[in-house]
């Protein structure tokens, strides 16, 4: 689960990482009372998505005259975002984030995640801080170091001098270096104890005051572990997400809207992504990622028909089942019920394979839906593609969007 | 031969009298697998079609002699109960439960590094060998023996590539679902190792996805170590950046562990990479009768 940045500042300053003094506000009236109350030198109103690079994109303005927050707010709320990590629709802009602005010596880069080669919560940073570490670890992956932390017994002193002395710490700023070494027992502690799955800080900044201030941050949470976290759940945003994907959830099931027309179903996640590929393979894109898990019902193939169908760009279905413990007759009287109740009229093709694979087979061609069934795999993908592409008019068929 | 597990092995299964535990647990026995004890906290002295239930695995391990451990615990309780198993003497942990938060597995790792136990999973499909043991909730009716070894991040994808095999009249030795989250007990190359010793196993598939870098690791090792024809298939191929697809370790993240790269390196070690699902079986056959 990903967080605002004004959200991920509040764990920060919860934890005694040093934040600049900040409010997110919805209005700009709201943005007003607060740029009284801050009465800073200069003042920074920053767009608040769940996507990087807003400043690139024009959602973080920076101005010395109080007077000016209140329109500046006015600009970003409301206004669709596009920066390169929202894709072409962007995201719309419900809140900002008002803050003191801070005189920057030095940018740093911090993060810390758990590194899956070695298995170990693991520090990354660097002296290019503002800039994307992706980039940086392309272009000069020098600059990128990394400290793994030993699970067993946490942070610890000489980690953080090995990061200080990675980053140059002691001849750039020695009156930080011990700050520097105390955040990031916070930051180990905020990432371990919050179950978090990422904590950036990009840029940590040295001041001109020689102190150090997270002016960025980024959390996002190991979803399995918000269980244990009731505080971090209420930071969840739904308007950042994708409605389709909040009603699966909701059901229990894993979906990702695609960009492609044959929506698939399919029983386990490994198996879902090798269907979509094998549609590919047979000539078409798909249009989401489903997995309707284990055991599936005929409850939840009917809501995964439901929200399938809501996509208005799916054109056939693809239902690929590999029974196991889950008997593939019961998953054909699950397409059967969920297909009359909902009212499929799209082509639509059901692969069984597996336990009873036949029996359900059987019952779904007897069933006198317009279903075709499969044994094969490589055969029912091929054959929804065909099917799919008859339903399209001459002008479609040739690539011709209307 | 096979690996890891046999008809001899015995097995505890923790969280037994669970609606999964109870049900995996006697499909394991009526598929030949030796479940000598059960173990739920304060229900010992109970029996679950006719296996033995005890408070703790210590106990389970002293009466019944069990050497490993098929675990079905819920996600909050999973990393404790695998600890439990290694403190209890248990020298391989199969946890099938799916949604164990990643620092707690991070941590059972690590401390299992001080002990002789192997853990595989979490959030995995466990370990059969075909037609002797199965330790996890595969189906098993579609397992025949044969010489096709399988190691595999998922579940049912692996169904798909092991009914494909026995169709084929290929068959297998033992087929081990890894796990599909981003830290996982026991990886690619610890298998890849025991599947080139074994004498019974000719050719090893191995189902990759999505996210990190396993599969790329394993390619140099299979460069470096393995005599006998590995198959690959990485799943994922039409997966967006940044999206987690299903499996909490399938997510390409900062333009890495794309199938793409996966593929690359497989083909650069050797390994016949199937671009297909449905041609897993023939791409084998047609590698073994080279």
């Amino acid at each position: 689960m990903n967080i605002h940045e004004f959200q991920a500042k509040q764990l920060f300053a919860q934890f005694g990482i040093p934040v600049p003094r900040g409010k997110a506000v919805k209005t700009p009236r709201a943005a007003e009372k607060w740029a009284a109350a801050l009465d800073a030198s200069v003042y920074v109103v920053k767009a608040q998505i769940h996507a990087g690079g807003r400043g690139k994109a024009g959602g973080v303005k920076i101005t010395r005259e109080r007077d000016e927050v209140p329109s500046l707010a006015q600009e970003l709320l409301g206004k669709v975002l596009v920066t390169h990590q929202t894709g072409p629709k962007g995201r719309k802009v419900r809140r900002v984030l008002i803050e003191e602005g801070a005189g920057i010596d030095k940018e740093l880069y911090l993060s810390v995640l758990v590194d899956r080669k070695t298995g170990c919560p693991t520090f990354i940073a660097s002296t290019e801080g503002g800039m994307e570490i992706e980039e940086v670890a392309e272009t000069t992956p020098e600059k990128v170091i990394r400290e793994a932390i030993d699970p067993a017994v946490g942070f610890q002193g000489h980690n953080g001098r090995n990061l200080a002395v990675g980053l140059g710490l002691f001849a750039l700023e020695k009156a930080v270096v011990n700050p520097f070494i105390r955040l990031l027992e916070n930051v180990y502690r905020l990432f371990m104890e919050k179950n978090a799955a990422l904590v950036e800080i990009n840029p940590l900044v040295i001041t001109t005051e020689k102190t150090l201030i997270a002016l960025d941050g980024k959390v996002s949470f190991d979803d399995n572990g918000l269980m244990r976290h009731p505080d971090v759940q209420t930071f969840r945003d739904l308007h950042e997400e994708e409605p389709l994907e909040i009603e699966a959830g909701e059901h229990n099931l894993n979906y990702v809207k695609l960009d492609g027309d044959i929506g698939c179903m399919v029983n386990g996640a490994g198996l879902a992504m090798a269907t979509m590929d094998v549609i590919k393979l047979a000539g078409a894109e798909p249009a989401n990622f489903l997995d309707v898990g284990g055991g599936a019902t005929k409850e939840t193939v009917a809501a995964g028909f439901r929200i399938l169908l809501k996509d208005k760009k799916v054109k056939g279905i693809f239902i690929n089942v590999f029974g196991g413990i889950v008997r593939c007759e019961r998953i054909a009287y699950g397409v059967i019920d969920a297909a009359k109740e909902v009212g499929i009229t799209l082509p639509v093709v059901v692969r069984l394979q597996g336990t009873n694979a036949e029996e359900g087979r059987t019952l779904l061609t007897d069933s006198g839906l317009h279903v075709d069934v499969a044994t094969d795999l490589w055969e029912a993908a091929q054959k929804i593609v065909a099917m799919k592409r008859n339903t399209l008019s001459p002008r479609e068929r040739a690539g011709v969007k209307e | 031969m096979s690996i890891l597990v046999n008809k001899e092995t015995r097995v505890v299964v923790q969280g037994i009298t669970g609606k999964e535990g109870s049900f995996h647990a006697t499909q394991c026995q009526a598929y030949g697998t030796r479940i000598v004890a059960g173990v739920t906290p304060g229900k010992a002295g109970q029996e679950v079609e006719g296996i033995p239930v005890f408070h703790t695995v210590h106990d389970a391990v002293k009466q019944t002699e069990a050497t490993t451990s098929l675990i079905f615990v819920p996600p909050a309780f999973a990393a404790d109960a695998i600890l439990e198993a290694a403190n209890a003497g248990i020298w391989l942990v199969v946890c099938i439960t799916e949604g164990i938060p990643v620092n707690d597995v991070v941590r059972v790792k690590r401390a299992l590094q001080s002990t002789q136990t192997r853990f595989i999973g979490p959030n995995c499909p466990g370990i059969i060998t075909a037609d002797e043991c199965k330790i996890g909730i595969m189906p098993g009716f579609i397992h025949k023996k044969g010489k096709v070894g399988v190691i595999s991040r998922s579940g049912t994808l692996t169904y798909e590539a092991v009914n494909q095999l026995t169709t084929l009249g290929l068959g297998e030795t033992t087929c081990v679902g890894i796990g599909g989250d981003p830290i996982i007990g026991t990886g690619y190359i610890d298998l890849l190792q025991m599947f080139e010793q074994d004498d019974e196993t000719e050719a090893v598939v191995m189902i990759g996805e999505i996210g990190g870098d396993a599969e790329e690791t394993a390619a140099t090792f299979i460069k470096e170590e393995m005599t006998k024809p590995v198959v690959g298939f990485i799943a994922g191929i039409t997966a967006p950046p940044g999206r987690r697809m299903g499996h909490a370790g399938a997510i390409i993240t900062g333009g890495k562990g794309t199938a793409k790269e996966k593929m690359e390196a497989l083909e650069a070690a050797g390994v016949t990479v199937v671009r297909n699902p449905a041609a897993i079986g023939e791409t084998v056959k047609a590698a073994l009768s080279r």
